[in-house]
């Protein structure tokens, strides 16, 4: 089965400076890909490379199995492309927009009509439908772009920081429709709200000044973040040894002499011997709270790591 | 195919859409007109004069003749202002794009938006062609020579139109294009006015020149040379125009 987006082995230069270093990843149907990194790490250069708005130094690209530089037009027709900034034409009303784009991606009159209607219903936009673009709000300009991208079903879609600007009803609401969209069709999404990803995407990646440094799928991904840890803080300093021979308990951080950070193996549960084990050792037990790893830990260290 | 003309007349539209085009119509219209009226009447002051010469220049060549060469200046200044943002605002707005990552080849979207931008300027060609045949009503004109007047200003915005695509495609900025092409214009204008200084005289400029291609058309001398010219400049520009938008996704 040909993958739906497939990069191999993607340079790009703006002059001497590397944007893109030798990046390699392929999407199939029914994932959404999670583009993390943080400002100037590369993500938009790859995603306009991808839609064909920006020539690779070197690499190859293709969607739907359409080479991007020998046969454009076919690997674009399965395109839907929301760039970082909307592409509005401000003058038209979004009715008479989202009709030249359907008209620009070949659709035929009828099969405008309906889909506009679905798409209008999709995006939450069918009360501003003859507003013109101009006069709406920032929220309902990133809906409008985002109902540009999935008009006419394709089966890729391309969406750079999509719930910019939108507030959180309407984050909800994107979300899940990126969510039922992953469903059935191809989906990369650029963001650095790490929350976003963790919600809606089944892929993630995070590129690091132009550099793949983590590529993961969302489940395994959340199983490292569960890793077991608790916090204890006690009046008095306890006794390290007797905590550590307990079952599970995997090695002991010592933040300062009353305050520890125990970690243990998962799906195993000591908490309850290591709080018996610390009353009975009587050292004025304060707080034991378990500590979660965020995807923001996972991000920082493996960002910091390589640079 | 379809495309192209989607844009085109999207294009279209959209300049009729902004008040830009509705004034530059409305101030051509006016010191046009107003032109037009001044050569009516010096007409009307020396007919009684002309009939007593022999082959005496006509109706024709007193007023369509200066009034489509009038024409032809007030073009060069405005044709920029019109043709400034076609690819340029596109960019500067990152509404381009939605042209590039659709199924669209480079040549459909600058053939559509210079089919759009010429629409304009066709219709403005059309508006100055009424005011001679409205002479009809009192009065016989030349028809072969003021079709001939019709045909080399149409040309002429053609060429006019190419060009200032061309510098949209390039330039960064509006202003900077509508510049651009208002310099490459009047290069073109000019560029044999030395012959007239000096003795001698250079053919290519010659050749080169809009001007002389213009009046000679209009002056009711349709050949081959001077219609291949407009379209070889045509070609040219639009295939630069082409270029220079494909270059766009190489950017450095």
């Amino acid at each position: 089965m040909t993958h739906l987006i497939k990069v191999d082995h993607l340079w790009r230069y703006y002059g001497k400076h590397c944007a893109v270093k030798d990046l390699s990843f392929s999407v199939d149907r029914g994932e959404v890909l999670g583009f993390l990194g943080p400002n100037g790490a590369g993500k938009t250069t790859t995603l306009q490379i991808i839609t064909g708005n920006l020539a690779p130094s070197a690499g190859y690209v293709s969607i739907n199995g359409f080479d991007l530089l020998r046969s454009p037009l076919q690997a674009k027709r399965s395109l839907g492309y929301l760039p970082d900034t909307p592409p509005l034409y401000k003058e038209l009303t979004v009715h008479e927009f989202l009709t030249y784009c359907g008209q620009l991606q070949g659709l035929t009159p009828s099969t405008i009509k309906t889909a506009i209607h679905t798409t209008l219903e999709r995006c939450g936009l069918t009360s501003v439908d003859t507003r013109l673009i101009a006069n709406l709000s920032k929220g309902f300009q990133q809906r409008v772009g985002i109902a540009q991208a999935i008009l006419h079903n394709p089966d890729v879609i391309i969406l750079d920081e999509p719930t910019v600007g939108l507030d959180p009803i309407q984050i909800k609401e994107i979300r899940a429709l990126i969510r039922d969209l992953g469903q059935d069709h191809g989906i990369i999404l650029s963001t650095h709200i790490l929350s976003e990803v963790q919600e809606t995407c089944t892929q993630v990646q995070i590129i690091h000044q132009g550099e793949l440094i983590f590529k993961d799928n969302i489940t395994h991904l959340n199983q490292t973040m569960n890793q077991g840890c608790l916090h204890i803080k006690t009046q008095r300093p306890p006794n390290t040894t007797e905590l550590l021979v307990l079952p599970h308990v995997e090695r002991i951080e010592t933040l300062s002499p009353t305050e520890l950070n125990i970690h243990y193996t998962l799906p195993y549960e000591p908490s309850q011997r290591i709080a018996e084990t610390l009353i009975t050792q009587c050292c004025g037990l304060l707080e034991m709270t378990p500590v979660k790893k965020s995807m923001e830990d996972i991000f920082l260290t493996l960002t910091q790591e390589h640079s | 195919m379809n495309t192209t003309f989607l844009i085109a007349t999207r294009e279209f539209k959209s300049l009729f859409l902004s008040p830009l085009a509705w004034t530059v119509l409305a101030v051509l219209q006016v010191i046009l007109g107003y032109l037009f009226l001044t050569q009516v009447e010096t007409f009307t002051l020396i007919q009684t004069k002309l009939v007593a010469i022999e082959d005496a220049p006509g109706l024709t060549d007193i007023v369509v003749t200066p009034l489509f060469s009038n024409a032809g200046v007030m073009l060069l200044l405005v044709t920029p202002l019109l043709t400034m943002r076609l690819i340029c605002e596109e960019r500067r707005h990152k509404t381009l794009s939605l042209l590039l990552s659709a199924p669209i080849s480079n040549p459909a979207i600058i053939i559509g938006k210079y089919l759009g931008a010429l629409g304009l300027l066709l219709v403005l060609v059309c508006l100055i062609s009424l005011m001679p045949f409205s002479l009809l009503l009192g009065g016989t004109l030349d028809m072969g020579k003021l079709f001939a007047n019709i045909l080399a200003l149409v040309l002429l915005v053609s060429a006019f139109t190419s060009i200032g695509l061309m510098m949209s495609t390039w330039a960064e900025h509006p202003t900077v294009a509508a510049i651009g092409t208002l310099g490459i214009l009047l290069f073109f204008w000019v560029i044999d006015w030395t012959n007239s200084v000096k003795d001698q005289r250079s053919e290519l400029f010659e050749y080169l020149s809009i001007l002389r291609h213009f009046q000679k058309i209009q002056s009711g001398q349709i050949n081959t040379i001077d219609l291949s010219y407009f379209v070889l400049l045509i070609a040219t520009f639009l295939l630069l125009s082409i270029t220079c938008l494909a270059n766009e996704r190489l950017q450095k």
